[in-house]
């Protein structure tokens, strides 16, 4: 059976979840185009979207709907040619109309796994729980066919364990798309041992379709992103911890934030990142790897009391961000959670976030925020700079920035010499495609 | 008509800001004026610079596609709306697709040669950024033969049809020639719109805007030979001057000083159904031209400067060509050696034309009417050139679809 073949019938479970609904739409557009080919006009297309909720269900349409118009519009050349032979449809309008209205008649939804019962492919974004997931595709290997391949988008589960505890037989590949799977160019792939040759060429010919960018990861809890990812955060936090000696904890969160997104010009701060990934993500993550990796404590007391106070960011359904370590509004910081008071310290009251900054001191000469470089040629040249800059200074700012850069380089490495990744090409790779950073942990600067 | 029967002026000029992507006070999702704002807006600019506006004999408005953009027809009936002094007086649209400005002033011209008015309130308006460019390409598809060329055209349909010109000149003269001196016209049109504090692109403040207009075309999102920035962007805005006779100025109040001469015009409007006879010719262009240089008397030489139409870069080029301003293929070299400049040997769209002062369709070629007025009256501020006493003369070049409608004007200083 071929991709094609396959494609006339997916499921995607969890739909309408964070990465479920991204999936959907990915899948949604690639069935719509193949449908589009001549030699496919006159094949059903079915995507069976299936979630817990017929709510969730109800908003997943809404939202593939605005999607799809969106992705309309943007391919309205090519659309233009696939619908040429259509006389009726003249304007941009018409065929953006019948695109939306195509790609929607393929979309089933429902509550029930056994929808997906003639599905060739199936998709899992449910939540991040081994057991769960077990669960969940015992029944569906149950249901569906015994050629259907599975595609996992965990972060985190090791894929034999998965392949193994259901009894798979090689069918299932990690495919592990990046928040939001519909924008991020990043899927990385894990191929573990004695994947059925078929599904690992089908999985890297509906990457190139969906224009994703490919980077393999050894099948090892984490694999590389969240092996990045999860040690990343937790040096932040330790480096709180330190702080805490010196200012408060509000203090050191907001620090620690500041460094990890200006001095070390990331998109973002590695607390809205946690925010924006979910902290019960983070610890649920950080539980399922913590096993593999004996020597190391991949834990944090810090992220228990977070969870443990309910307080877990995340996005509302409409994609805006929920509060976590910081509060937010419109998608901006304009807080940091106090554990002690459970309460948020505004940004603007008082004068703690103006002690905070001048303990770290100026940023460097030649600071250019992260949304200035990302379009700029000369990027490469002014990080450079910038970062020779970082070497040689001796505010605690530049110190802490030091730390942090000598701290992720070593988990990148770290992740190549024991074996998650290939190369450090592919440790650069994930961190440049899959959380937007301007340059690979792996590097000169430190 | 080979000469005018009595002297025509135009005055009182004024323009609302162009508004669009590039305005710092442009955002897509938030409510914007409407098209009734931006004629009121308009005429009461030209009003504030009369006496009174009972004094005024007609309007005229021009535009091109209100019915699709803002669904909106009637035009002429929101002219009282100006002030109430003008209930009940003559108006009309006209419309000529992108040339509908030059058509409007036309329009007034006649007017006022015919004796039926001495002062025309004439403006020019659209607003385009109701809808998405996406859309906005099959509406401005209207200005060809829609229903012979809409189905089989390109998504976006007009910059395809000057990619195909682009496209036919690289063929003939050179891809590096053609490319090169489009991307220097795309800095200049920039650099001019940024001392123009009306036009869309002032706010621009991009670094190394020839590397910008160098971009390679990418044929799978946009078309073949034209980058975004050889294209005119999405504009709301309008602009509105008065058209009259000697005694319509004295009528409103206007001293001679303020105002310009018509001295020559010539309107040339080609057959819709067919297809351009050569790509790298704008041909209805030269005629209109043609007419406007024998009308005058004037040759290319006498003229100060230029308000030439350039909805892409390419047809700035050649409508340097078809104005005889140089010989068929020298257009590129011509810009590229910056005698289009400010300070150049023939100053050309100096407020920023319509790639950096904006391209509100139907109202571009009122737009340039009163550009022209600015210059010859030494209102054109920042952008002023140095008028020489031996050339007083700007021509303007307004151009309808794919050279189809052009409205060519010169004008002079009312006092010598």
């Amino acid at each position: 059976m071929t991709l094609n073949d396959r494609l006339e019938n997916v499921a995607i479970i969890g739909a309408a979840g964070k990465m479920g609904s991204g999936i959907a739409l990915l899948m949604a557009q690639e069935m719509a185009l193949q449908k589009l080919q001549p030699e496919n006009q006159k094949k059903t297309y079915v995507l069976n979207l299936i979630d817990v909720s017929e709510a969730a269900l109800v908003g997943l349409l809404k939202y593939l709907k605005t999607q799809s118009v969106k992705l309309a519009e943007k391919n309205i050349v090519n659309l233009r040619q696939l619908y040429g032979d259509r006389q009726d449809l003249v304007e941009n309008q018409d065929i953006i109309n019948q695109f939306v209205d195509d790609l929607n008649l393929n979309l089933r939804t429902g509550t029930d796994l056994n929808i997906a019962k003639d599905s060739h492919m199936v998709f899992e974004a449910i939540v991040e729980n081994a057991d769960t997931k077990v669960s969940v595709l015992k029944k569906l290997n149950e249901i569906c066919k015994p050629d259907t391949f599975y595609f996992t988008n965990t972060s985190s589960i090791p894929i034999k364990l998965l392949n193994d505890k259901v009894g798979l037989k090689g069918r299932i590949i990690g495919y592990h798309f990046y928040n939001p799977p519909a924008v991020q160019k990043l899927v990385e792939l894990i191929l573990p041992k004695g994947i059925n040759p078929q599904l690992k060429d089908a999985a890297l010919e509906l990457g190139k379709r969906l224009r994703k960018t490919l980077i393999p990861s050894n099948d090892i809890a984490g694999f590389i992103g969240n092996g990045h990812f999860m040690r990343d955060g937790l040096h932040a936090i330790s480096e709180v911890e330190k702080l805490e000696k010196e200012v408060s904890q509000v203090q050191a969160i907001y620090m620690l934030n500041k460094i990890s997104q200006d001095f070390l010009i990331r998109p973002m701060g590695i607390f809205q990142l946690i925010d924006y990934v979910g902290i019960d993500v983070f610890q649920l993550i950080l539980k399922t790897m913590n096993p593999y990796f004996p020597k190391e404590n991949l834990h944090s007391d810090l992220i228990d009391k977070m969870v443990a106070k309910k307080v877990l960011g995340g996005q509302n359904p409409d994609g805006s961000q929920k509060d976590g370590f910081l509060k937010y509004e419109k998608n901006r910081p304009v807080g940091v959670y106090d554990l002690k008071k459970s309460a948020y310290q505004m940004l603007d009251s008082g004068n703690w976030v103006k002690e905070a900054e001048k303990k770290l001191g100026d940023l460097p000469e030649g600071f250019i925020p992260w949304r200035g470089l990302l379009q700029d040629p000369q990027k490469a040249d002014k990080l450079k700079t910038f970062f020779k800059k970082v070497k040689t200074g001796k505010t605690l700012g530049t110190q802490l920035a030091q730390n942090y850069l000598k701290e992720s380089k070593a988990i990148g490495e770290k992740l190549v010499s024991e074996g998650v990744a290939h190369s450090p090409n592919d440790v650069n790779g994930v961190l440049l495609n899959g959380f937007f950073h301007l340059y690979g942990p792996i590097n000169d600067y430190v | 008509m080979t000469q005018l029967a009595k002297p025509v002026y135009l005055a009182a000029g004024y323009h609302t800001i162009f508004l669009g992507t590039g305005r710092k006070e442009f955002h897509p999702k938030k409510p914007r004026p409407g098209i009734d704002h931006y004629i009121i807006e308009a005429g009461k600019g030209a009003i504030s610079q009369i006496n009174d506006a009972g004094n005024i004999d007609e309007g005229v408005v021009s535009n091109f596609m209100a019915a699709r953009f803002n669904r909106q027809g009637n035009l002429a009936a929101f002219i009282p709306s100006i002030d109430p002094a003008l209930l009940y007086k003559p108006c009309s649209r006209v419309e000529g697709a992108c040339g509908s400005g030059g058509l409007g002033v036309f329009t007034a011209i006649k007017s006022v040669l015919a004796g039926v008015s001495d002062t025309v309130l004439t403006i020019g308006v659209e607003v385009q950024n109701s809808v998405k460019a996406v859309y906005g390409a099959d509406y401005l598809a209207g200005a060809g033969y829609y229903d012979g060329e809409r189905k089989n055209g390109h998504a976006h349909f007009f910059p395809d049809k000057f990619s195909e010109r682009a496209g036919a000149c690289f063929k003939k003269y050179g891809q590096e020639s053609i490319r090169t001196a489009m991307a220097r016209w795309y800095e200049q049109a920039i650099l001019n719109a940024r001392k123009n504090p009306k036009a869309q692109e002032y706010h621009n403040g991009i670094g190394d805007l020839y590397a910008l207009g160098m971009t390679p075309p990418n044929p799978k999102v946009f078309v073949e030979n034209l980058n975004v920035f050889d294209c005119s962007k999405v504009t709301d805005g309008a602009s509105a001057a008065i058209v009259a006779s000697a005694e319509g100025l004295k009528k409103l109040g206007i001293d001679k000083k303020d105002a310009v001469e018509l001295v020559g015009f010539g309107i040339s409007v080609d057959d819709l159904k067919q297809p351009p006879k050569d790509l790298t010719k704008l041909v209805t262009t030269q005629k209109a031209v043609e007419k406007a240089y024998q009308m005058s008397g004037l040759k290319p030489t006498d003229l100060g400067f230029l308000e030439l139409h350039d909805c892409f870069t390419i047809t700035a080029l050649l409508a340097l060509e078809a104005a005889c301003i140089v010989k068929e293929g020298e257009g590129a070299d011509y810009v590229r050696e910056g005698k289009t400049h400010q300070d150049g040997e023939l100053p050309t769209n100096a407020t920023g034309g319509l790639i950096g002062f904006g391209h509100p369709t139907g109202g571009t070629g009122v737009r340039q009417a009163v550009d022209i007025w600015q210059q010859l009256t030494g209102k054109a501020g920042d952008c002023q050139l140095k008028i020489k006493s031996k050339k007083p003369y700007g021509m303007m070049i307004n151009m309808g679809g794919n050279d189809k409608t052009v409205a060519v004007m010169i004008f002079k200083p009312a006092v010598a």
